[in-house]
């Protein structure tokens, strides 16, 4: 059974109505105005009925972020964004969505369909109105309208909640954590969420809790010309365990959605955290028209002794990717991992990679990046491997394969290395190959479609990775990648 | 019955196929001999529809249907298999993955249900049972770093997985010792029935020993040149392909 299957199947079971929190009932002036300055920012500081010192962090960050300039060396092209042309906050419904699948895109419902997710699901995604609105910590536009199985993680002491909820239940969490993995004044782009964020989730496992199930969270985007400015911070306190899975998919749009969130991981001593996620938004039309910009920054903090953070991306949507999931490797003996399948078809574009900064002694990483370009996409794989001057010990290993399909796409390695302390080891592995023509004909002679040969032969290319995914995502993670390549040979 | 009229096929602008007729009567094993270069290979890529071939005249007709309008695809559906000469090797894909994408995309083309996965693996043990085949290999991916023997032996097996009706066999014996080609040719064997009609490619008249064809045609410069029963491949083991444009020697 789908994972989403099981989602609804679940949260059935519970009574949504016992999660209705704080503003989620005033949905009639949910909007913010357009543009941003800082009424815009106390706007929504006061729609969320946030602390002072809240409002003052955000404020900070804005004021900073108007004296920065938009970053441009990532291999990416798209038109300015015209940030005063966006809205940073709407509660969900507050605008119209359609009435029922019937007026939903048929092409977006084939691709639900081809994925398997069930129909009542289908309407929450496709944002039908008047669907119910079910989904574990369902971030609906950009509040979290129900969060679930929260008693049951209660029992462990596992607090999974939204960030806005957090901020009201346990101000000392949040305020001893959020922004000391990416701080307030670190890009741009963060620093834009820093200043808007309008939710997102929350995690603490308590020392030594190995948390009873994986947390999972639907992100999607809704209304138009809404950027989506999520944060998410996690936090494993001592010898906790936990492991998270964002899922995305996005209805149709025509215009492009700006989506920069915030990811912050915070593993103490002898803690692991395991991060997947598989992303499809929309990612334009095949005139490379519409599709999200996904501007993300996700960092880990491996801060105590022995811990471990683990990055599992599936990128497969968006017009533009633009994220570099790392880990700083903080406490002795520390490990890192990120494991990366990127495919970009049509005009889509993908800059991805990550950061494996080697701080402490002893500290271990691990890269293991499969780029699949096809179309006329541009798929970029970047990544830093550091080694600070006390590092003693850091090893790193890195393979970075990229596939080609077509010859009208682009497929680019970038890694930096940089190690400052003699012991360090550090190894970097890269291919480029091309899907040849040979082994499609022996496909085709078999009795397989095209399409059915591109995805067999792309999802064994891409197997040392979906390995990593929790056994749930991978059988729905195959299916993407096929969808996702659909239209790419012949 | 299978109809190869006035075939002209071209490979990157050069005119390989020049001409041939054939003609394959339905439960028939006819074994297609030849000097390299004759074009022998090249017959075979025809026949599975690969676009790298151009065929530029004639037709082939198969029960009222013209092959050279199919795709390779459609081809299987409707029962055409090509035994390849040098088996793709694909990465990540476990043999047994593979093998199982290709009945059911059979199956689904042919509008029957697909095999379960319990299903599915009864039948491919069974079928890996005759051709000698360990289970251990179909769980490696799809021909990467299999041995010749192996290779051929797992294609004859996708051959008994996909119960084609028209089986083009290229070069099978190429790679193999005695012990794997009496495997391959047991293999090759059990599956001739009433029904199905096999084409078996070869330079050498070695593995004829073991499948024995109904007939022998020789092919020349893009043509068959010689027709006749098993004995002539007999007689080409003695006399070569001199006579044929091949060199004097033969094996």
């Amino acid at each position: 059974m789908p994972a989403v299957e099981e989602t609804v199947e679940r949260v059935k079971e519970i009574d949504v109505d016992k999660y209705k929190y704080g503003f989620s009932t005033e949905i009639e002036e949910s909007r913010a105005p357009k543009g941003l300055n800082e009424d815009t920012i106390r706007f929504i500081s006061a729609k969320k009925r946030e602390p002072d010192w809240l409002l003052e962090w955000r404020l900070e960050a804005y004021r900073r972020w108007r004296t920065m300039q938009e970053p441009t060396w990532a291999n990416v092209q798209y038109p300015k964004i015209d940030f005063q042309d966006l809205y940073y906050y709407a509660a969900p419904k507050s605008t119209e969505g359609p009435k029922s699948l019937d007026e939903v895109d048929p092409e977006l419902l084939k691709t639900y369909e081809k994925l398997g997710i069930p129909l009542k699901e289908q309407e929450v995604l496709a944002g039908v109105e008047g669907a119910p609105k079910v989904a574990v910590d369902a971030v609906f536009d950009s509040v979290s309208v129900v969060t679930t199985f929260k008693e049951e993680l209660a029992k462990a002491g596992v607090i999974f909640c939204s960030i806005s909820e957090a901020v009201r239940d346990h101000p000392e969490l949040v305020k001893k954590y959020l922004g000391s993995v990416v701080p307030a004044t670190d890009n741009f782009y963060a620093t834009l969420n820093s200043a808007v964020f309008s939710d997102g989730s929350f995690v603490y496992v308590p020392e030594g809790v190995r948390c009873p199930m994986e947390l999972s969270t639907y992100f999607r985007i809704n209304a138009e010309n809404t950027g989506q400015f999520e944060r998410t911070l996690i936090i494993a306190d001592k010898g906790s365990y936990v492991s998270y899975l964002e899922g995305c998919t996005a209805p149709m749009r025509d215009e492009n959605q700006l989506h920069a969130a915030v990811v912050e991981l915070v593993a103490l001593e002898d803690a692991e955290i395991k991060y997947s996620t598989v992303q499809n938004w929309y990612p334009g039309n095949a005139e490379g028209k519409g599709g999200v910009y996904n501007f993300v920054t996700k960092r880990g903090d491996c801060r105590g002794d022995r811990s471990k953070i683990s990055w599992t991306q599936v990128e497969t949507g968006s017009a533009i990717t633009w994220k570099y999931p790392s880990c700083i490797l903080r406490g002795n003996g520390s490990r890192g991992e990120f494991y990366s399948i990127a495919i970009s078809n049509g005009y889509q574009q993908i800059d991805s990679g990550t950061k494996m900064i080697h701080l402490g002694k002893d500290t271990s990483s691990r890269i293991i990046s499969k780029g699949i370009a096809a179309g006329f996409s541009n798929n970029t794989y970047r990544g830093l491997v550091s080694a600070h001057r006390r590092a003693t010990n850091a090893r790193n290993f890195t393979c970075c394969d990229s596939l080609l399909i077509g010859d009208k796409c682009g497929a680019h390695t970038v890694p930096y290395i940089e190690a400052k302390n003699a012991s360090a080891t550090f190894e970097h592995e890269a291919t480029t190959s091309k899907i040849s023509d040979d082994q499609l004909f022996y496909c085709l002679s078999r009795g397989l479609s095209e399409e059915e040969a591109v995805a067999l032969i792309v999802n064994g290319f891409v197997r040392d990775v979906l390995q990593h995914l929790p056994m749930e995502f991978m059988a729905e993670t195959q299916k993407l990648i096929g969808i996702s390549l659909e239209g790419s040979v012949g | 019955m299978l109809e190869i009229k006035n075939l002209h096929a071209n490979v990157d602008g050069r005119e390989i196929l020049k001409g041939l007729d054939l003609t394959l009567p339905t439960g028939e094993v006819h074994a297609i001999m030849g000097p390299n270069g004759s074009g022998k290979s090249t017959l075979a890529y025809v026949l599975a529809g690969n676009e790298d071939y151009e065929v530029t005249e004639g037709s082939i007709a198969w029960d009222g249907k013209d092959l050279t309008e199919m795709d390779p695809t459609e081809r299987a559906v409707a029962g055409v298999f090509l035994a390849f000469q040098y088996p793709m090797e694909i990465p990540g894909v476990a043999t047994m993955t593979f093998l199982r994408s290709a009945v059911n995309a059979l199956r689904k083309a042919r509008g029957e249900e697909e095999l379960s996965t319990p299903d599915f693996l009864r039948l491919v043990k069974e079928k890996a049972k005759g051709l000698k085949i360990d289970i251990e290999m179909l769980r490696r991916p799809l021909n990467v770093g299999f041995s010749g023997g192996e290779k051929k032996r797992n294609e004859i097996l996708q051959m008994t997985l996909l119960e084609p009706e028209i089986c083009v066999l290229d070069e099978t014996d190429s790679g193999l010792d005695i012990d794997a080609l009496r495997i391959v040719a047991d293999g090759v064997n059990a599956l001739r029935t009433k029904k199905r009609s096999m084409l078996v490619i070869t330079h050498y008249q070695r593995l004829l020993n073991y499948i024995v064809p109904d007939k022998v045609h020789v092919m020349a410069d893009g043509r068959i040149a010689r027709s006749g029963g098993p004995e002539l491949a007999l007689e080409l083991e003695k006399s070569g392909y001199a006579e044929f444009g091949g060199k004097a020697t033969a094996a």
